[in-house]
């Protein structure tokens, strides 16, 4: 019988050295930009240098590209930085869009309701304590039906974002301004009530908290005895409950971070930012967060490149496609390409791809 | 490993050499390249003020050349949603007119904190004048206004611009109740041409309408669309449906298909897909569109569409920056301005003897002679109204402050540019008033 001898085999890798496993990261970085570069040049015929100098013109051109850049990378980062304990204990949280919502939308309400009623600071501090309350508890609810009845995550994560979407959409109609016209616009523009202060300008205050936030984040993973028990329960139930470790409780707890912090950043987003309510001010960075997370490794640190490479390439590709008169999907193209290589360059990290000569036997 | 290494080498060295190869290959110079770092490589004499305030001054009498302008565009979506590739278009056709060939085209820019950010990207890149489209963004162009004080900030189908008091900051829209008007003609002519011909009886003439939502805009929109019909047909009744979105395909198709099922015999729209149109075409019913023709796509249902020509606008504007003029804070385009247009008639689907009818609707809307929404020609509540307060000075309440109607017709677009005839008139049915 004839034997088929397959040209190449692939086989699961042991361990790689960090320095050879970043080697190829490095490559498919590079790799992916020649590619977005090719396709620009095919599409635009600019030369490779004009394209290159516009991304990075429409990220740091200007003082403002450039605090708007690193705002963006905040508010990112810190949505990344929320999903990450629930990751880390195999907890799939696609809820983030969800729950920076509901952080968005109490903080709405505060600014609205309670404008005129209470002093600014007290509007703000209310401002803070609902919106971690309410993502919270967009956090919890599915926490606790998987700790109770073991439900699926994933779909209740994802279902309570729909909600938090409606719900949204139908207190913007409670508020919209004027009749009809399905807009809030800018809460409070005359009196600034509810108004995050700003420190230095309007750009640095969610990226300090951001900043801070990443510190304690990497502390509270790798130095606390929750990150210790967050990754027990990530690696094995049973040897948590062996250890001693209530996975149930553990469970709850980190959601109900997680929750929090998404809310964190929806109050940024809303009494900081946007200083409105719309149902995509998040934008889709709830599962933009997911992707960074994962390819940080959940790692707090390596999340700001991560964070930064992937908003940076957004920014870019937005210019170029202003710049050269191409639709705003070219952004996500590139964006598409980029995230291709670096998702494939995981699969040489961890796998091997053995090449066989020409009439060499099978092994 | 090694092996896969020499080809990721050998793959970046091809690709490389791609790249450097062409680009000694085109040899034209990157435009936006020159001018995204100044204006240093055009003309060297002006470089030094375009960028600063020297040029802003009011009505100095100093003419800017066009090519010493700049100007910026900011598009709630692209050209996929025919409201904004209308205002696209315009902006393409505008520059072309004037000679001006340093402008900015930003799609896809949402009505948040984005918007001001994008303003002032453009102010930042020596913009001009800015315009914005859709009317969320006012907010943030009143924002970005007041931080540039010397580039001029013009927001398509604002409200705040004639109580702002900034210098800088200018509202735009277009009589374009008076396009709906006419084209409810169209629909008018159609209803009786189906009477005539034995398809439906006198009762049955009723028209639907999917709206976006309760907005004056959209109310304004719909009424004098009914009133023109009606002109014509006057049995005609009509409902209509909101969908709660300026854009949604799929809502707006199933909200034609509802009129449709409760027995609407033609369908008109104000929402920005093609979700109604292209309902009608499968259902066969008639159809009356916005913002542009469909007849590519619904050859069979089309009968016409009105839509506002933003470009006389943009022209406007951008001249009044080239010659040191002041903008008017609120302009109205009209009929005679060339700012509400209709659209290519589909003569095989319209009924005979339309186009007769909409030139001599259009002759009187000129003149002064006929007037959309003429007092005599609708009741509100059974009662034909001789007083109405409506809500034109946008302040935190939104109450009513001016008086519309005199001599014997609501004068719409008159007090302000964008509309605010927000009367629920008798022979309309609303479905739902949710959003």
């Amino acid at each position: 019988m004839h034997k088929h001898t397959k040209r190449f085999y692939i086989s699961r890798r042991t361990e790689l050295p960090w320095y050879r496993a970043w080697a190829i990261r490095g490559a498919a970085i590079v790799l992916a930009l020649i590619t977005c570069a090719v396709v620009t040049m095919l599409l635009t015929g600019e030369n490779p240098i004009g394209i290159f100098s516009t991304t990075v013109y429409g990220a740091f051109g200007t003082a403002r590209r450039t605090w708007v850049t690193i705002q963006d990378v905040a508010i990112l980062l810190g949505i990344s930085l929320a999903v990450t304990p629930a990751f880390k204990m195999r907890f799939w949280n696609i809820g983030a869009e969800g729950q920076v919502l509901m952080g968005g939308l109490a903080t709405t309400t505060c600014m609205i309701c309670l404008a005129g009623v209470l002093p600014n600071a007290l509007v703000i501090v209310c401002m803070v304590v609902t919106s971690l309350l309410a993502g919270a508890l967009w956090g919890f609810l599915p926490a606790f039906f998987k700790a109770r009845w073991n439900t699926n995550e994933t779909l209740f994560t994802l279902m309570m974002n729909y909600i938090a979407t409606q719900l949204c959409a139908f207190f913007i109609i409670v508020w919209e301004v004027p009749k009809g016209a399905g807009k809030i616009g800018i809460i409070n523009q005359s009196t600034q009530i509810g108004w995050l202060p700003e420190i230095g300008n309007q750009y640095l205050l969610s990226i300090v908290v951001v900043a801070v936030l990443t510190v304690a984040m990497y502390v509270y993973l790798s130095r606390s005895k929750h990150g210790y028990e967050i990754a027990v329960v990530g690696e094995s139930l049973n040897t948590a409950r062996y250890a001693g470790i209530k996975p149930s409780r553990v469970i709850i707890r980190t959601m109900v971070l997680s929750g929090a912090i998404c809310g964190l950043i929806g109050l940024l987003l809303v009494g900081g930012i946007n200083h409105t309510l719309t149902t995509t001010v998040v934008g889709g960075q709830g599962f933009t967060a997911v992707m960074v997370s994962w390819l940080a490794k959940f790692n707090p640190l390596v999340m700001v490149l991560a964070s930064a490479l992937l908003v940076f390439l957004s920014r870019g590709a937005n210019e170029i496609a202003s710049d050269f008169g191409l639709n705003q999907s070219f952004s996500d193209i590139l964006t598409g390409i980029i995230l291709f290589f670096i998702i494939g360059s995981e699969f040489f990290i961890n796998y091997q791809i053995h090449f066989r000569k020409a009439g060499e036997k099978e092994a | 490993m090694k092996k896969l290494l020499a080809l990721l080498l050998a793959l970046t060295m091809v690709f490389a050499m791609v790249a450097c190869s062409s680009e000694t290959d085109t040899s034209t110079p990157s435009t936006d390249e020159a001018t995204t770092d100044g204006t240093d490589s055009t003309d060297a004499t002006d470089s030094a003020d375009t960028g600063d305030s020297t040029d802003s001054g009011d009505s100095t009498g100093e003419t800017v050349a066009a090519s010493d302008i700049k100007v910026g565009f900011i598009f709630l979506h692209d050209e996929n949603s025919t409201y904004d590739l209308n205002f696209i278009n315009a902006a393409n056709a505008a520059c072309e007119n004037l000679g001006i060939t340093d402008f900015e085209l930003r799609t896809n820019v949402p009505e948040g904190q984005e918007c001001y950010d994008t303003a002032a990207e453009l102010a930042d890149d020596g913009c001009d004048i800015i315009f914005a489209d859709s009317f969320g963004h006012e907010d943030y162009m009143i924002q970005a206004a007041q931080e540039f004080p010397e580039v001029q900030f013009c927001h398509s189908t604002g409200t705040k611009a004639h109580t702002q008091g900034l210098d800088n900051y200018h509202n735009a829209f277009a009589s374009i109740y008076e396009g709906r008007y006419l084209a409810g003609i169209v629909a008018g002519m159609k209803l009786n041409e189906m009477i005539e011909a034995g398809e439906i009886t006198e009762d049955q003439a009723k028209i639907g309408y999917v709206g976006a939502y309760t907005y004056a805009e959209v109310v304004s929109g719909y009424t004098s669309f009914f009133l023109g019909a009606r002109s014509v047909c006057p049995s005609a009744t009509m409902e209509v449906t909101f969908t709660g979105s300026w854009y949604d395909e799929t809502a707006e198709k199933e909200g034609a298909q509802k009129l449709i099922d409760n027995g609407c015999v033609l369908i008109s729209q104000h929402a920005d897909s093609m979700g109604a149109p292209t309902a009608c075409e499968q259902a066969g019913v008639p159809n009356v569109s916005y913002n542009g023709s469909t007849i590519s796509a619904c050859p069979n249902t089309y009968l016409i569409s009105s839509r506002i020509d933003w470009t006389p606008y943009y022209e406007y504007a951008i001249t009044c920056v080239m010659e040191g003029t002041a903008i008017d804070a609120d302009w109205t385009g009209t009929l005679s301005t060339g700012s509400v247009v209709l659209t290519e008639l589909n003569e095989n689907a319209a009924a005979e003897g339309t186009q007769e009818a909409i030139d001599a609707a259009m002759a009187e809307l000129e003149a002064g002679t006929l007037h959309v929404f003429d007092t005599s020609t609708f009741t509100v509540g059974g009662e034909t109204l001789d007083s109405y307060m409506a809500d034109v000075d946008t302040d935190a309440d939104y109450t009513p402050d001016t008086e519309a109607i005199s001599d014997g017709y609501f004068h719409e677009s008159e007090y302000r540019s964008a509309p605010y005839f927000d009367l629920r008139i008798d022979g309309i049915t609303l479905l739902d008033e949710a959003f």
